[in-house]
């Protein structure tokens, strides 16, 4: 019974590192850069909804749509103020002010809300699930985690398949070129990708820390950087690789926190992450990019 | 003419930082330097090699790496565990320090070496995080490791002190989480600056020698390069296991600098990569004069923006990004280019008057 409770739990953990990651993959495979400053909205988002809820009183619902707003804002102007002005800039440089971006964001919260640790309480209110008369309990978080993953893969995946704006970001990951020469406007499009992105970073936020509830301004950090691994794992650029890479880091991550040793379950992830790229170089799901000369 | 040109180079590299030695000396000897700057000189010597060393993989090699920080790491615990384990057999501090220093580059070198043939075969972003989960796996490893050393030989454990079952008299040398403890402090300014000039020597010869400039080859365009002949992944290698070994040996002076060496995730986390990266991409990608300027600069700067504790680190950020656009963004470049035009145009028909 032990081992189900131990997967189920890896499964939620896996579906909100899928949500982050999904972040990082589509602003990857459409703006070709790595948004290191993503594991920071996460924080921003839940900061957000710690203060809405816990402090101004709203129900969580309220909170949760409040950190959408915030999140999706705050997406927007770090593309606008510090991303745009360096396209066609090398990625390492994107990358740097990345970093900055999200040393900036850390240190913003740490004068807002300081470094003590907060008591995030959870945002579903729903009661925990016995099952097996009463012999496995699982957590209302949980379920929620898996169900919201779930309806978020499909609803990103038709938005993509089924609308305009969709088709265009496929067109603008495709060949940037082609897709300025047929009319898209790339800029907007990749705005609309950091929109989405920090969006679901806010509702990442809220469930992992409705999950594990101590917030610091640091919190964000080390989920951004295992959803990044996630991401590359299951093929960079790829929507239903991030879905397998969150899964498979999720469950690998608490089974080995559970069997081997809480300390080294991090080594053994990492671990399995450079395994999986010496056998397939670009992640799971990636695709081969013949080279040219 | 080429080759007078880069021993000139060469030569105010070396000149600059026997300058900021002598300086340093100086104001140290008139008493004219806060015992707070005074403890900032060993750092800027191990993060200066550690920038240098960086670039040798990111900007002359070209190849994107996260995980300096590991191979620091591994430099900094061999050659503290190294100086402890001796500390009856050779009772030479300096010595000790010196065959530390050995060993642990040597060790990092062998790590970088044992690392780069599998992983170097990825590209950009793939080699990237691939050393980030390499510098995190060495991290969390070494916070398990308890080892001890008793007259029967070195126990090792990953669980805790008293399952090492040590002999009497028998003492424990790595702590686990706690890291080591003790070490002497035999880093001064003077080893860090020695150290700093030979990795100078090291990696300036590389550059301007037929190696570097067929590793420079491959990072501009390696298929070229492999049509003319070069032996890609050799070189590849060579410039990363040296780039590996020089860490090590910035790791070490790091953990004979410090009285108690832990690796928590900001010492050699992949924090302290992405920081030794800013300072590398700072400088001036492949520009070794730049990574020397831009680490003492950065390591001196949070220090200097003390009295706004707060919002030190909030500066130090804005400055990063503001730093980042101005060097890099394609407006901000074409309006320097415009810029040093108009200038030099108002000073051309000034020469022509005379």
């Amino acid at each position: 019974m032990s081992f189900l409770t131990y997967l189920i739990n890896g499964i939620s953990l896996g579906s909100i590192y899928a949500i982050i990651a999904l972040g990082y993959t589509m602003v990857y495979g459409i703006a070709r850069m790595l948004n290191f400053a993503h594991g920071d909205i996460i924080m921003v988002g839940a900061f957000a909804v710690f203060t809405a809820v816990s402090t101004l009183g709203m129900p969580p619902f309220i909170g949760l749509i409040a950190a959408i707003a915030i999140c999706t804002a705050l997406g927007l102007t770090i593309e606008f103020v510090a991303y745009r002005p360096l396209r066609g800039a090398t990625s390492l440089a994107v990358l740097i002010t990345a970093i900055g971006v999200s040393y900036l964001l850390q240190n913003l919260a740490l004068l807002i809300f300081g470094s003590n640790t907060r008591q995030f309480t959870s945002i579903v209110t729903l009661p925990n699930l016995k099952l097996a008369g009463g012999k496995m309990t699982v957590s209302s978080v949980t379920i929620v985690t898996i169900v919201c993953c779930i309806v978020i893969m499909i609803a990103l995946t038709s938005f993509i398949n089924h609308t305009k704006t969709g088709q265009a970001m496929l067109a603008v990951s495709e060949d940037r070129g082609a897709a300025t020469l047929m009319g898209i406007n790339v800029n907007r499009t990749i705005a609309v990708t950091f929109a989405i992105g920090s969006a679901l970073a806010a509702v990442a936020g809220a469930l992992l820390c409705s999950m594990y509830p101590s917030l610091t301004p640091y919190t964000g950090s080390m989920p951004g950087i295992k959803a990044f691994t996630a991401a590359v794992f299951g093929g960079i650029g790829s929507i239903p690789g991030a879905l397998i890479g969150g899964l498979i880091l999720g469950v690998v991550e608490n089974l080995s926190k559970a069997y081997i040793s809480s300390q080294l379950s991090d080594a053994i992830v990492f671990s399995l992450l450079i395994i999986i790229l010496l056998v397939r170089p670009t992640g799971i799901l990636g695709k081969k990019i013949q080279e040219k000369v | 003419m080429e080759k007078k040109k880069e021993r000139m180079r060469c030569a105010v590299t070396y000149a600059m930082v026997i300058l900021f030695y002598i300086i340093a000396e100086g104001l140290i000897m008139t008493g004219h330097i806060s015992s707070l700057m005074k403890g900032l000189l060993v750092p800027v010597c191990y993060y200066a090699i550690l920038a240098v060393s960086l670039n040798l993989t990111v900007g002359i090699l070209g190849e994107l790496s996260l995980g300096h920080a590991g191979f620091m790491c591994i430099g900094a615990f061999s050659g503290a565990f190294f100086t402890q384990c001796t500390e009856n057999a050779i009772p030479s501090v300096g010595l000790r320090f010196f065959l530390a220093l050995v060993i642990g580059s040597a060790l990092a070198g062998l790590f970088g070496l044992l690392i780069g043939i599998p992983v170097l075969r990825l590209k950009g972003d793939y080699l990237a995080i691939v050393t980030l989960a390499f510098g995190e796996i060495i991290k969390n490893l070494i916070n398990v490791l308890y080892v001890g050393m008793d007259s029967a030989g070195f126990h090792f454990s990953t669980k805790d002190t008293t399952s090492l079952k040590l002999a009497e008299g028998g003492k424990v040398i790595i702590k686990g989480a706690q890291g080591i403890t003790g070490t002497p402090r035999a880093a001064t300014f003077t080893v860090g600056i020695i150290l700093l000039l030979i990795t100078l020597v090291i990696v300036l010869n590389l550059i301007y020698s037929r190696a570097g400039r067929a590793i420079m080859a491959i990072r501009d365009n390696r298929i070229a390069a492999e049509s003319i002949g070069i032996d890609v992944t050799k070189f590849k290698l060579l410039a990363f296991s040296i780039s590996a070994a020089l860490a090590g040996t910035a790791g070490v002076l790091y953990g004979h600098s410090l009285s108690t060496l832990a690796a928590t995730s900001k010492t050699f986390g992949y924090n302290m990569s992405i920081m030794i990266l800013v300072y590398v991409v700072l400088g001036g990608l492949g520009n070794i004069r730049g990574s020397l300027i831009s680490a003492a600069i950065l390591t001196v700067l949070p220090e200097l923006l003390r009295g706004f504790e707060d919002y030190r680190m909030l500066i130090y950020s804005l400055v990063l990004i503001l730093l980042m656009l101005f060097n890099s963004s394609p407006k901000a470049v074409e309006f320097r280019g415009m810029l040093i035009e108009r200038i030099r145009r108002a000073k051309k028909p000034a020469k022509e008057e005379t």
